[in-house]
């Protein structure tokens, strides 16, 4: 049972904290029913491609709150990642009209003989001559594998510096090799957020927060018809709209794979509620969506009235592209949440799922309700996705996969994986706007998107022709699953 | 003195996995943390190709492997490269982790080498230093566990040269570098190695090391140790050109110094430098009209934030070729203490008429301090990387991507070496500046 601590330093891994796994190989309807008796086990695999790590999943929140900086205390290579997210950053703002300002992340460069003497002094130093420079709102560390295992008390210094610069200075623990689910990372920064920064409730606010990466702002006009006003957290938010999310009226999950964890903790230390149906992807899912969060809002006639007129709007618009796009098959590979969003897509647009590969599984969310169980929900609403595997950002497993099934498309929500749709021809594209195919207009979206994918057909036959698979033709031809031990159900293929 | 790094410019040691990706066909294979190679590939890796980024064999270690070793998990991972991934050459590079825990990688490599694997190992703890210096590292344990095991005919080849210049996806424009630097090579008649990228012939290239007649090495320091190392091992004599030549009187200076070490007939010599030399400045001299006319205003000094070798090859050219004179120069590549005499004396002696000033900073993000500090007036020039984007817009300036990490630039093969590389630069400076007018 997952209860959030926020005496605690650290947050537990999704693995310890929710039974999270990034093994599994069977029909999703087989891995619900694991998930619901307990029955879920991970396996390992004995062979592997490179992940990611929660130190980038924790960056990709922290670095992004305007008038914060970031401390990560770390070799220089940690840092790798720091122009990315000021490049999101830049996009971001431009797209916000918000100030331009560059983000400020500094990184402690831990050298061989901090592994030897330890580098908690280094640490202080950087955070006494970041205050100096930048004098930020709020200062978060974020740790390192190399920090944690030479035992730095991260916590002490920052609890330290806190009193003594009399402002939030926020330890937030996402050490790579703790975690083989880099959403921990996400986690270990809301964790951070909420023990550091958030404030408990002066009074009630018509604010509803939306837990989110980079989206558009979709959801002004809906809550503004309900009297509630969007909150978009945490990218592009600032140290003082943060420290007042305890205050809204809801909490909106764009993908409870972000948020599962931000969203639980503001209702059970702050009840602010949150709307727990899975997010609204697909016009059933988006019903459900949308009555659940007018039962929250107690808005039910105003959503029912919602309900009825965007029906009539877009319904005869997505059975034209049912029309079109009958007989085509798809892929997709996306994280956890989002991938069950996208089955639900496709599967609305008539589309066949021949199968999916998912970067990891929960199988229960932090407010460990069953309601938000969005792969049940795909699988009751839709239907079961027979070849469902879970596999985290594996590109040999992917590739061996998509060369038996060749589906007409594939879809991503990851860089990094896309290119391997395309050198076997088969037109993809990558979806990391989990906004686009969110509601009844989402859905149109996406028929539209798909429409144009499959349209890149010559580019992608041409593509495949020029293309070098760095696969051996034996592997090619192997169950692709033949390295994730003898697990649940691995004998699908 | 304590050091803080701010807006980074190279990375840890494991950024070696990328000298890795960039030789054909061969594929790293890292015992490391599960992030490191998508921190890497988001500073120095523009592109996957054949093998890189996601495709890269990793045991992702784990808190088991923390507290009981990851060994087994190392062996797993080699085993399944091998029957998996389809490459000439597996090169086992350890992150920070492994390196702390202890593994012994040289124990589980030496287990494939012995079965006559194609399998090196290079010990890269992300801590231990840094790319620059770790590059040398891992072509060094090429040499010594592969090539020199694998190369039966170890005679010299006259007119056969290894060619070390900067450091693939370090240096964002390496594969463009490269193909100049063996064109114009074969130009003057050598046989050239340039052992990464499309270009090269692969790891059999790489089995061709031992009979140069002569190494060249095209950077300031890094790579240094390479070639000393093969002036021990195989007795191969080296040139150092401590910078990237740009242009017409660099490239044919390094042609005419090449040739005599070279003992190449000058006539072969001269004659490819004079018809190259033709090409070159009829276009300088088409493109002195605008440079004289165009009373918009062009920018007449620049600083830059770049290595070593790019910096000094880069001043030397725009300031004696273009006539745009270099303020403050910052080199950000951690240069070691004992070169940097060296490059300062080539910035003392910039021209005949004028020295540089030359700072050694590894905390790029206080360079923009010192900069604003300069109290600028007239429009300059920025060579530097992404991170100098809004300083830029800040100091009305135009800026030049030449460093990691490039973000607003997508490279191909876009080199700046040699005549060719020469000409580039002069297009994209200009296509800048004449961008703002848009």
């Amino acid at each position: 049972m997952s209860k959030i601590n926020l005496s605690e330093p650290e947050v537990e891994t999704r693995e310890k904290r929710l039974g999270s796994i990034t093994g599994f190989t069977g029909t999703a309807s087989q891995l619900v029913h694991c998930s619901r008796n307990k029955g879920l086990e991970d396996i390992p695999r004995s062979f592997s491609q490179c992940m990611g790590c929660s130190s980038s999943t924790a960056l990709c929140q922290l670095s992004l709150i305007q008038d914060a900086v970031v401390i990560n205390h770390a070799p220089v290579g940690c840092s790798g990642d720091f122009a990315k997210f000021d490049f999101l950053n830049i996009v971001g703002q431009i797209e916000r009209n918000l100030p331009k300002t560059q983000g400020r992340y500094f990184s402690t460069n831990l050298e061989e003989k901090d592994t030897i003497f330890g580098a908690a002094e280094k640490l202080e130093f950087a955070i006494r001559e970041v205050y100096k420079r930048v004098n930020p709102r709020a200062i978060f560390i974020t740790t390192s594998c190399v920090s944690g295992i030479i035992g730095d008390d991260v916590e002490t210094v920052a609890n330290a510096l806190t009193e003594e610069l009399k402002i939030p200075v926020a330890a937030c623990f996402c050490e790579g090799f703790k975690s083989r689910i880099w959403t921990t990372g996400f986690d270990s920064a809301f964790h951070a957020i909420v023990r550091k920064i958030v404030k408990p409730p002066q009074k009630k606010t018509n604010k509803v927060n939306i837990i989110n990466f980079f989206g558009s702002h979709i959801f002004d006009e809906l809550l503004g018809r309900l009297g509630y006003q969007a909150d978009y957290i945490v990218p592009y938010s600032t140290v003082t709209q943060l420290e007042h999310i305890s205050e809204a009226a809801a909490t909106i999950q764009i993908c409870p794979t972000l948020g599962t964890y931000l969203g639980a903790a503001l209702e059970q230390v702050y009840g602010v509620p949150e709307i727990k149906s899975p997010p609204a992807y697909g016009i059933k899912g988006t019903d459900n969506w949308m009555r659940e969060l007018g039962r929250v809002l107690h808005k039910e006639e105003e959503i029912e009235e919602i309900i009825k007129s965007e029906h009539e709007r877009v319904i005869p618009k997505i059975n034209e592209y049912r029309e079109e796009l009958k007989g085509k098959s798809a892929y997709l590979t996306a994280g956890a949440a989002h991938g069950h969003a996208i089955i639900a897509l496709l599967r609305e647009l008539g589309l066949e799922v021949k199968g999916a590969a998912i970067f990891h599984h929960d199988p229960l969310y932090d407010n460990q309700d069953p309601a938000s169980d969005a792969l049940a929900h795909a699988v009751h609403t839709y239907g079961d996705v027979k070849n469902y595997n879970v596999c985290n950002k594996q590109t040999f497993e992917l590739i061996n996969i998509l060369n038996r099934e060749k589906p007409d498309l594939m879809v991503a929500r990851h860089p990094g994986m896309v290119i391997w749709g395309a050198k076997l021809g088969i037109p993809t594209f990558l979806m990391d706007d989990e906004q686009f195919g969110f509601g009844y207009q989402g859905v149109i979206n996406y028929a539209e998107k798909i429409l144009e994918t499959l349209d890149t057909i010559e580019f992608t036959k041409n593509m495949a022709k020029h293309s070098r698979l760095p696969y051996t033709k034996w592997w090619l031809e192997q169950n692709p699953f033949m390295y994730l031990g003898g697990g649940y159900c691995a004998k699908n293929y | 003195m304590l050091k803080i790094i701010e807006q980074p410019r190279y990375t840890c040691a494991l950024g070696v996995q990328q000298t890795v990706v960039a030789i054909e066909r061969a594929i790293p294979i890292l015992h490391s943390g599960p992030g490191c190679c998508s921190k890497i590939t988001g500073i120095i890796g523009q592109g996957d190709g054949y093998s890189g980024g996601n495709s890269i064999p990793c045991s992702n270690i784990s808190e088991s492997e923390v507290i009981y070793g990851g060994e087994e998990k190392l062996r797993g991972v080699i085993n399944g490269s091998f029957e998996v991934m389809d490459a000439d050459l597996f090169v086992v590079l350890t992150g920070c982790t492994a390196d702390i825990v202890g593994d012994d990688v040289k124990r589980v490599t030496g287990e494939y080498q012995e079965q006559g694997k194609p399998i090196v190992f290079v010990e890269t703890g992300g801590f231990k230093s840094n790319n620059y210096v770790s590059h040398e590292a891992v072509v060094k344990a090429i040499i010594d566990q592969y090539v020199e095991k694998y190369a039966d005919d170890k005679s010299i080849i006259k007119g056969l040269v290894n060619v070390f210049a900067t450091l693939p996806y370090q240096d964002p424009f390496w594969n463009g570098n490269l193909e100049e630097i063996k064109r114009v090579l074969e130009g003057i008649g050598l046989k050239v190695n340039v052992l990464f990228g499309p270009g090269s012939g692969g790891v059999s290239e790489w089995l061709t090391v031992p009979k140069a007649q002569f190494n060249i090495v095209l950077s300031a320091w890094a790579g240094l140790g390479i070639v000393k190392h093969l002036e021990d091992k195989y007795g191969t004599p080296y040139l150092h050109i401590p910078y990237l030549p740009v242009g017409g009187t660099e490239t044919s200076k390094f042609l005419r110094l090449v040739g005599k070490i070279g003992e190449i007939d000058p006539g072969i010599t001269e004659d490819f430098i004079q018809s190259e030399e033709k090409k070159f400045y009829a276009h300088i001299e088409r493109m002195a009209d605008f440079l004289l006319e165009f009373k918009y205003g062009l920018p007449r000094k620049f600083y830059s934030i770049l290595d070593a070798s790019y910096s000094i090859g880069i001043s030397k050219y725009l300031l004696n070729e273009l006539g745009i004179i270099p303020a403050k120069q910052f080199i950000i590549d951690n240069t070691p203490e004992e070169y940097q005499a060296l490059i300062k004396e080539e910035f003392r002696q910039i021209s005949e008429y004028r020295s540089a000033d030359v700072f050694f900073e590894i905390n790029a993000g206080a360079v923009h301090e010192q900069i604003r500090q300069d109290n600028i007036k007239n429009r300059v020039l920025i060579l530097g990387s992404c991170w100098e984007s809004n300083l830029a817009k800040e100091l009305k300036a135009d800026l030049l991507i030449l460093s990691v990490p490039v973000t607003f630039r997508l490279v191909l093969d876009c080199g700046y070496f040699g005549y060719k590389g020469g000409l580039r630069i002069i297009e994209d400076i200009y296509d800048r500046v004449l961008e703002t007018y848009r």
